[in-house]
């Protein structure tokens, strides 16, 4: 028997209420299953223009015609597409009074993480007291955007603020049809966030989901469009170190990033979710799509990403190199305990001139857990004079997990130069008892090594992500060795 | 009266069922310096392990006192905590971590051990810089990874280095002469001297009598078989280079 959304659901619920959650799922809710309707309904509700029906209409339509794929190193229950609920407005938590409502779970982890306690109260929605302060830094930062004329807002704000950049960008870095999670996204996804960055402009802060109000909680099928227009740049921060525990199973994301012209993005995201159980029961599906688009002379873009959680990923970050002298970047390191499965790695796609990118990827494996890496890098036939580097290195701990390299290298002109450098090797007994020797722990040894396993990906990470990520790692993999 | 700050007896130890240790006993007073010599697969490395408590190795009788404690009890964290050092034959690398941060861990780890605070980043990098000179490897650690890259003669440095930041009480000194120059070996001998007080012991595993010109010991033990099968002072190490360990094999029985 597969393990549904339902399940999920009343697994959850049951934890929601240690938490001291009320579930009100009676209220502005459709039933389950999808279908036209479903889709026209959804729009509906949102009160959206005619355009954006049409756009999920015509993916819904595509989404039809596709088969889910299965080439990826990944087993799970291919979910029942009539069992979900693709519209509910977001549930209000019941406010704690304090934190010691919390699960006490969770509040090990946030402490384990050296999260304030401000912040614990913000993402439990208790009512803080020095909630001025709060807003008042909400506040200022977005009057700092405003006068720069940067704006950051969720999707469907967005939607009804700024109709003609959406419509101008929507769909333009991921199509609508472009992959079957994709299209599905595109035809009921609910909500999101969007960003332009207007040209010249570089953004002050670090761009973060966390600060943007009227957040309650990620989306099932969430949609993010970023936009810098030329010589514009902008840090984006995607997700947060604390354990996050949804009730959906399912997460089809779309990420797009349009880059102008001698414009820079980085996008760096740290995953979380619920990675289901030891036994591996339950835990979040995250099949994204992320894309971004070098669109002129010398755009540039670097994902960074740091996934520890959910049961299933299935995510390839990847770059269109359109303009001449464009650079495409991506560092990740992904780990997976227990019974975790990952497929993740990243495209480069060569089509301008001068081209360059790099790839770095760390896997760490632990448990019964399997954990490829798979990537294309492609360089056309007009993309002169272009390069790529790309590492691959996979960390074992355990005899019982498993490491994966796919790497597809397609070249089609004679003066690019591909490399591709993979290693894999074992978490080594005597690197651990050389560290105990010296007087450290043996859990604190295995922190010590992988994060230097690490290292290279996790200093692309702005400053106080980076320290969070790190000790995030150890946390993950407490207990997988010894 | 002297105190014995190690005390060995009756150790037997196997790994994969194969028998190394037989018995094997040493006493080493505070302030003494023991060498130990021998030809290969005698069970000198084997001793180091057992006693820094690498779990390759199952001890099958015997007992290790140290500091009043049976520590084949301990975790070998919990041994270095209480004073045993071992400068590893084959030091190994960490790559990414940095000499700075793999001593912060191990000093403040040990501190915590004894109940007390981490040392002050200052008062740290001060203590770093200080046992850098020691082994004349000024500037040279900070922001490197642990042993990666290095040379033969910085990584047996980078382990006398270690031993001065963590200041043990009891130092095993497993063939730290082994691939170093006469130039490294004068750094290392002369870290270990400079470390040397009436407080501290050292024990130096070695094949070759040339460190001990350097760092003199107070016994030299012949071990062959899983045991010592000779104790003498300092000359005994001449006698054995002139003659080898084959006359030796008659005593044993």
């Amino acid at each position: 028997m597969g393990y549904t959304e339902a399940d999920l659901e009343k697994d959850l619920e049951g934890k929601e209420y240690e938490y001291g959650f009320v579930s009100d799922f009676e209220s502005d809710r459709i039933d389950k299953g999808l279908n036209e309707d479903v889709v026209r309904l959804i729009s509906n509700k949102r009160e959206e223009p005619e355009w954006l029906l049409e756009f999920r209409l015509s993916a819904y339509r595509h989404w039809l015609t596709m088969e889910e794929p299965d080439w990826a190193h990944v087993k799970y229950e291919k979910p029942n597409f009539q069992e979900i609920v693709y519209y509910s407005a977001p549930k209000p938590k019941k406010k704690l009074n304090s934190l010691d409502e919390v699960d006490p779970e969770l509040k090990t982890m946030y402490d384990k993480l050296g999260i304030s306690v401000e912040e614990q109260m913000r993402m439990n929605g208790i009512a803080i007291d020095v909630i001025v302060d709060s807003v008042s830094v909400a506040t200022t930062f977005k009057d700092t955007l405003l006068k720069k004329g940067i704006i950051f807002m969720s999707f469907s704000e967005a939607v009804k603020e700024y109709p003609e950049l959406v419509r101008e960008y929507l769909g333009s870095v991921v199509p609508a049809g472009d992959n079957y999670y994709a299209a599905l996204n595109s035809a009921v996804f609910t909500d999101g966030s969007f960003c332009y960055i207007p040209k010249g402009v570089r953004c002050p802060m670090e761009l973060s989901t966390y600060f943007r109000i009227n957040d309650s909680g990620t989306g099932q099928f969430e949609r993010t469009l970023i936009v810098a227009d030329e010589g514009s740049y902008v840090s984006y921060l995607e997700g947060c170190t604390a354990p996050s525990r949804d009730e959906n199973q399912l997460h089809a994301a779309v990420v797009e990033i349009m880059v102008k012209k001698e414009a820079e993005v980085k996008y760096s995201t740290v995953q979380n979710w619920y990675p289901g159980d030891a036994q591996g029961k339950g835990g979040v599906y995250n099949f994204v799509t992320k894309r971004a688009m070098c669109d002129g002379y010398k755009s540039k873009v670097s994902w960074t990403q740091v996934e520890t959680g959910s049961a299933v990923t299935w995510k390839y970050p990847s770059c269109v190199l359109k303009g001449d002298y464009s650079e495409g970047e991506f560092y990740s390191v992904a780990v997976t305990a227990n019974h975790q499965m990952a497929d993740t790695g990243s495209k480069m796609v060569h089509i301008g001139k001068n081209t360059k990118s790099i790839i770095i990827s760390k896997g760490i494996s632990a448990g019964v857990s399997e954990n490829s890496y798979r990537g294309l890098v492609q360089v056309n036939k007009n993309a002169i004079n272009s390069r790529n580097f790309s590492q691959c290195d996979s960390l074992l701990l355990g005899d019982k997990c498993g490491a994966h390299t796919f790497p597809y290298i397609e070249v089609k002109n004679r003066s690019s130069q591909v490399e591709h450098e993979a290693t894999t090797s074992k978490i080594g007994e005597d690197q651990i008892f050389y560290c105990q020797q010296r007087g450290i722990s043996e859990e604190k040894a295995i922190s010590l090594i992988v994060n230097g396993y690490a290292r290279e990906v996790l200093n692309q990470l702005p400053m106080e992500f980076a320290a969070e990520a790190q000790k995030l790692l150890a946390i993950t993999l407490e207990g997988s060795v010894g | 009266m002297s105190t014995p700050i190690i005390s060995i007896k009756n150790l037997h130890a196997e790994v994969a069922g194969h028998k190394i240790l037989k018995g094997f006993n040493l006493e080493i007073n505070e302030g003494e310096i023991h060498a130990i010599m021998g030809p290969n697969g005698t069970g000198k490395s084997t001793l180091a392990s057992v006693i820094s408590g690498n779990d390759e190795y199952e001890v099958t009788e015997g007992e290790v006192i140290f500091n009043g404690k049976n520590i084949l009890e301990l975790s070998p964290d919990e041994r270095a905590a209480e004073g045993v050092f071992l400068a590893f034959q084959y030091p190994v690398e960490i790559p990414g971590v940095s000499n700075t941060n793999f001593m912060k861990a191990a000093v403040n780890n040990i501190r915590e051990y004894h109940g007390k605070d981490p040392l002050k980043a200052k008062d740290f990098l001060k203590l770093m810089k200080e046992k850098q000179a020691l082994v004349e490897l000024e500037g040279r650690l900070t922001n490197r990874s642990v042993n990666e890259g290095f040379s033969g003669g910085e990584k047996k440095r980078n382990e006398i280095f270690q031993m001065a930041m963590l200041d043990p009480k009891f130092a095993i000194l497993d063939e730290t002469d082994s691939g170093l120059d006469i130039d490294a070996l004068k750094i290392v001998a002369n870290g270990v001297n400079t470390l040397h007080t009436k407080e501290n012991s050292f024990l130096v595993i070695t094949h070759y009598q040339r460190l001990l010109d350097h760092i003199i010991p107070d016994f030299v033990h012949v071990m062959y078989d899983g045991k010592i099968v000779r104790t003498g002072p300092k000359e005994l190490a001449l006698e054995l280079e002139e003659k080898g360990y084959d006359w030796l094999k008659g005593e044993t029985v």
